[in-house]
């Protein structure tokens, strides 16, 4: 690495709100105290605070949503005669038997896929930023942004359900149900996203060289 | 050391910038855990939740998967879902199919020895049509649990869904029949023509010589079905066509086409207490029947005639005294093989009980005696007194027989042995059979008219006035045609003499005129002599007073002799 300085380094805190860039007050203050933005009043981190351990939770807790997201019906189909639940997996499966590869491999990309990949890059981001790895820092800054964007997008199989809830409606003809697993889906989601928001992506560049 | 060089350098300028403000942090401990802590209480509690309400998986044979669904099919109890089907597979000998049943937890209690389980599918059958919202949500496995505590897990599926729920208000009795006729699981039971119940199952008896019938009286109508109720079956169309004529019997229009049971209590005095759970009763094959009262014990007995019996068939009756007492069980031919003839051994059953009070009393009687009150023993006496079987014809028109027994008179002894089994009945050749032979014997007499003789007689008697015909024809005829004619000829001559203008009626027109004057001269004289009776000795008084009166008789006698005035 160059020896750039860091913020840190220099005892300067940058408000991550209104961008006001102030001295570095953490080492008098105790730890039983905050610091915050003198124009703000929003608190002062050099880094997002347990960026790790936030990181780690809300992922650990969205793999365990995951979990029923994929063992639960997330949606009933009630036609004349028929009454049918499906998981993700099986309504995937019944798109692909059914002549809809197309919207077979979009739903399976979105709630699978999409789900899934964040879970590895998270977790690989996590640790080896906790291991102070230099190892492809700029890439792992591409994944982490690759992961932030691709995040709302494991949202369409909740919107799909909602839609479909909403619109198929003709009480004997056909019916369509939410069931519990699509909270745990949606719940899957809103954690993993909440997990790659607490994550700091500087904490990438915090190497094993530096001081945190 | 650069760092720090760089620190102290830098120093003024981060002197110049703001001071940020210093708080005390409110929360010390980090909360975050909490979040997976909860997800995880939440994935646990589902797996525990589904792990409480999994109730027991039991098995099911079927003959035919056909409408389950695995994964989909629901076992349901009362239209209320107990369970579904979660697999589906062969059996090992792929004989039928093993239905893998995932219970719910509260229904644990239908995982007992006495839970029946079938399939409900659309069912369309003469008693009307069931499961007909299963056409649009598929079948489902009905269930039926028992009072049994003793828990099971494999269970036989039943292909027809019992007539009968358990726990149902009502009461079940067994009822026996020599055959099942057209009933089936589900015939309805009739009290008075109103459904009041169903047939629940059947059962061939262990000696597969008849069929135990369980049949279902919804309550609370099964109070009707007293100690001595009569059940029949009411099944289709009865024609009978036996001695008694044609015969026919239905029920409703329903039952004609799918059979019935119908029950009532016999007419008269009878024990109307409700019967008990499970009670035993003989299943007649009509209401007529049923209605009788009962026959007591039946007593086989066996006729031997010497005629034939063309006519007579099984179950033909067998009367006494036009009483129906039996009825004939076997026709069967024999050998005599000193007499070189077929006798038919003719075997009936007769219920001496329907002979009523008569019978209690030979019985009373034979008592008295000392004898055995047997019907072969009293037998005895009534066939000393010429009580005879005879084949007679029940029907002219079909030719039926029955078996009457009657007393013959002027029948020849015949030594009756009491003790013999089977009790055999002296028979006499019936009515019919003796005007055959009386037929057979004028027909034997009118052969004997030497028909042929008499014949040839006839034709030559024919022949002889032939031929006199033809000489009538030949001579007598022409000469009664000139008689006629001459008679023709006679008949205008005298037209001739009686027309108008004949001489015969003229001379005869002038005579009566004569005459006429004649009677008018003769009246002058008969007044002239009323007045004047003198004149008859003196004559007329002016000029000849004597001679006039004694002449004037004359002339006028003359000129009715035709002289002219």
């Amino acid at each position: 690495m160059n020896a750039l300085p860091r913020a840190a380094e220099l005892g300067l805190i940058g408000c991550h709100v209104c961008g006001l860039v102030c001295r570095d007050a953490h080492a008098a203050a105790g730890a039983a105290q905050v610091v915050a933005c003198p124009r703000c009043g929003v608190a002062l981190h050099r880094r997002k605070p347990a960026s790790y351990s936030r990181t780690w939770a809300l992922l650990i807790a969205a793999f365990i949503m995951y979990i029923p997201a994929n063992v639960v019906p997330i949606m009933r189909t009630a036609s004349l005669n028929d009454v049918d639940d499906n998981t993700i997996i099986s309504g995937v499966v019944e798109l692909w038997k059914n002549g809809s590869p197309d919207l077979a491999i979009i739903v399976f990309a979105a709630s699978i896929v999409v789900p899934m990949l964040k879970f590895l890059a998270l977790g690989t981001l996590l640790v080896s930023s906790r291991r102070g790895s230099n190892w492809a820092r700029q890439q792992r800054a591409g994944l982490y942004r690759l992961v932030e964007l691709v995040g709302y997008w494991s949202m369409l199989d909740v919107f799909v359900v909602s839609l479909l809830t909403a619109l198929v409606r003709f009480s004997v003809l056909s019916r369509v149900e939410p069931l519990p697993g699509v909270i745990y889906f949606g719940l899957t989601v809103v954690l993993t996203m909440l997990a790659s928001m607490s994550f700091d992506p500087r904490l990438i560049w915090d190497g094993r060289d530096t001081d945190d | 050391m650069t760092d720090e060089n760089r620190t102290d350098r830098d120093l003024p300028e981060r002197e110049s910038l703001p001071r940020p403000v210093v708080k005390r942090r409110r929360v010390s401990v980090s909360l975050i855990w909490l979040i997976p802590v909860l997800a995880a209480v939440i994935a646990l509690s589902l797996v525990v939740n589904s792990w409480l309400q999994a109730g027991p998986e039991v098995t099911i044979s079927f003959q035919s998967a056909e409408g389950l669904d695995a994964g989909k099919t629901p076992v349901k109890y009362k239209n209320v879902v107990i369970g579904r089907v979660s697999k589906i597979r062969l059996s090992a000998d792929r004989s039928h199919v093993l239905v893998r049943v995932a219970l719910e937890k509260s229904a644990e209690g239908f995982a007992t020895r006495d839970t029946r389980f079938w399939v409900v599918r659309p069912r369309i059958g003469l008693g009307g049509v069931s499961g007909i919202d299963t056409l649009l949500s598929g079948a489902f496995i009905g269930a039926d649990v028992g009072d049994s505590k003793e828990p099971r897990d494999t269970f036989e599926g039943l292909e027809i869904p019992p007539a009968v729920n358990h726990g149902a208000p009502g009461r079940s009795f067994i009822l026996h029949s020599d055959d099942l006729g057209s009933l089936d699981i589900g015939s309805p039971v009739y009290y008075r023509r109103i459904q009041v119940g169903r047939v629940a199952s059947y059962q061939l008896d262990k000696d597969g010589k008849g069929v135990s019938l369980h049949i279902f009286v919804d309550g609370p109508n099964d109070r009707f079905v007293t100690t001595d109720s009569r059940f029949w079956n009411a099944s289709g169309v009865d024609v009978s066509i036996g001695a008694n004529g044609l015969k026919l019997n239905t029920q409703s229009l329903a039952t004609v086409l799918g059979g019935g049971v119908a029950f009532q209590d016999p007419p008269g005095p009878h024990d109307s207490t409700p019967a008990a759970e499970d009670a035993e009763y003989k299943l007649f094959s009509e209401r007529a029947l049923a209605m009788a009262p009962p026959d007591g014990e039946p007593r086989y007995m066996r006729m031997r005639f010497e005629q034939s019996v063309r006519g007579l068939a099984v179950d033909a009756p067998v009367e006494f005294l036009g009483i129906n007492i039996g009825k004939v069980v076997s026709v069967r031919l024999d050998y005599d093989e000193k007499k070189g003839r077929f006798p038919v051994v003719v075997g009936a059953v007769v219920y001496p009980q329907r002979l009523g009070s008569a019978y209690d009393k030979l019985e009373a009687l034979a008592k008295a005696r000392g004898e055995r009150a047997d019907l072969a023993q009293l037998m005895g006496p009534l066939i000393a007194h010429g009580l005879r079987a005879q084949a007679r014809t029940g029907n002219l028109l079909t030719g039926q027989l029955y078996v009457a027994l009657d007393f013959v008179p002027h029948t020849p002894k015949v030594a009756f042995d009491a003790n013999a089994t089977p009790l055999t009945i002296p028979t006499a050749p019936g009515s019919f059979d003796k005007l055959q032979e009386q037929l057979a014997g004028i027909v034997a007499k009118l052969d004997k008219i030497p028909f042929e003789s008499i014949g040839k007689h006839l034709d030559q008697t024919l022949a002889s006035l032939d031929s006199t015909l033809k000489q009538v024809n030949a001579q007598t005829l022409p000469a009664f045609r000139d008689t006629l004619e001459g008679v023709k000829r006679t008949m205008g001559t005298a037209d001739d003499a009686l027309s108008g203008d004949s001489p015969l009626q003229q001379n005869l027109n002038s005579t009566l005129q004569q005459v006429q004057r004649m009677a008018r001269s003769l009246r002058v004289l008969t007044d002239y002599l009323g007045g004047h009776p003198e004149a008859l000795i003196r004559g007329r008084a002016d000029d000849k007073p004597a001679s006039t009166p004694a002449v004037a008789p004359e002339p006028t006698v003359q000129p009715g002799q035709g002289s002219q005035p």
